[in-house]
């Protein structure tokens, strides 16, 4: 394995630590619901290496539980995952045109929200490795948190269970909040994505969106109205996700992949 | 109908994976359009925020260790905290919060 691709498998490992961990709070009480829809443990495990999707899973879960047909678990899996569409459009201009075609295939196993968020904000070209190295130890905590929450249920105390939840979105604030210190449009964009997110959360009639349906329709709305009135310019774009990152300890100056692209980090809008 | 467990789990699996898997490998080349290029630049940030809030406010035991761990997670990612430290000292404001309401 050449320097370039040990350096980005151990990074993803390394970053893949406290995914692993989040997951593992959050798949053992996925496990527990997939224990209360009848499934047996190695049933639960077996959907969540195959999906790594909580939302995605806990909606699968509900169809099996109430019988639901065939349709409605495809319907409904699609509805709820259909983000990851959006997702792997945005990480797919992340890949180097020479990269072997089978990466492809492979990466598509791991676009979770968590592994897209670190990955989309690598300066550069991704390298199919980081990726990897992430699922590495993020996928088998999903998988055996899934499995120890059907087997374990309701061991663990309830503040315990309380405290973990909040872990997922604990990483999510570290990413998105960094950029949106740097870029005026990124926290405006971020203000209002959770305001109206927060508004059709309680408001009358809209409240009854479900939330993957909610999420999808919000994301490409206000992403849309934002592209349409903020076009970012720059060619190549060097995604300010990367100033997360680089505060994480994933400092890109001991990294064998050339600096040059990081020196212009600022993106620029067109207003 | 029958319902076999298997199938629905393979339905999932085959329906998620290629949710994954079809724009990785139709899109093969940069897209040059500004508008879609921007659209998925914001795509992230918005999915992300969307997902948080007000979500993360009803993940715990009670609203008001949710808006504290909330506003610590916003303060220490802002202040440059990494990745890990952001959601530990979420997770561990939700335990002490708790820990103090339900004295």
């Amino acid at each position: 394995m050449n320097n370039k691709n040990s350096y980005w498998l151990k990074k993803g490992i390394t970053n893949g630590i406290p995914i692993a961990l989040g997951y593992f709070a959050v798949s053992f009480t996925l496990g527990i619901a997939a224990k209360n829809a009848g499934l047996a443990a190695l049933q639960a495990a077996l959907a969540s290496i195959t999906n790594h999707a909580s939302a995605g899973e806990f909606a699968g879960f509900t169809v099996i539980a109430t019988l639901g047909t065939y349709f409605e678990i495809m319907l409904m899996t699609l509805i709820i995952n259909a983000r990851y569409f959006l997702m792997s459009c945005s990480l797919s201009q992340k890949f180097d045109a020479k990269m072997p075609f089978f990466h492809r295939l492979f990466m598509g196993f791991f676009v979770t929200d968590e592994i897209f968020g670190l990955a989309v904000s690598v300066p550069e070209k991704l390298n199919p490795m980081y990726i990897y190295g992430m699922a590495l130890v993020a996928s088998p905590g999903w998988t055996i948190g899934t499995y120890l929450g059907v087997v374990f249920g309701n061991i663990l105390p309830a503040n315990v269970v309380s405290a973990l939840s909040v872990g997922l979105y604990g990483m999510f604030l570290a990413i998105i909040i960094p950029p949106a210190r740097k870029d005026k449009i990124i926290a405006g964009v971020v203000a209002s994505s959770m305001a109206v997110s927060f508004a059709c959360t309680y408001l009358p009639i809209v409240k009854n969106i479900a939330s993957g349906t909610r999420i999808i329709i919000l994301t490409v709305a206000i992403s849309l109205i934002a592209a349409v009135l903020f076009p970012i310019k720059e060619d190549n774009i060097q995604d300010n996700m990367q100033t997360s990152s680089s505060e994480d300890g994933l400092d890109m100056k001991d990294s064998p992949i050339n600096n040059d692209t990081i020196k212009d980090q600022e993106v620029h809008h067109e207003s | 109908m029958n319902h076999n467990v298997y199938i629905y789990l393979l339905i999932m699996a085959l329906t998620t994976y290629l949710i994954r898997v079809l724009p990785l490998t139709l899109i093969r080349r940069e897209i040059k359009n500004q508008t879609i290029k921007s659209f998925l630049y914001y795509v992230p940030y918005v999915t992300l925020s969307v997902m948080t809030f007000p979500a993360i406010l009803t993940a715990t035991e009670s609203m008001i260790s949710a808006a504290i761990a909330l506003a610590v997670g916003i303060l220490a990612a802002w202040f440059g905290r990494s990745l890990f430290q952001v959601s530990v000292l979420s997770c561990l404001t939700v335990f002490v919060v708790e820990f103090l309401l339900f004295l």
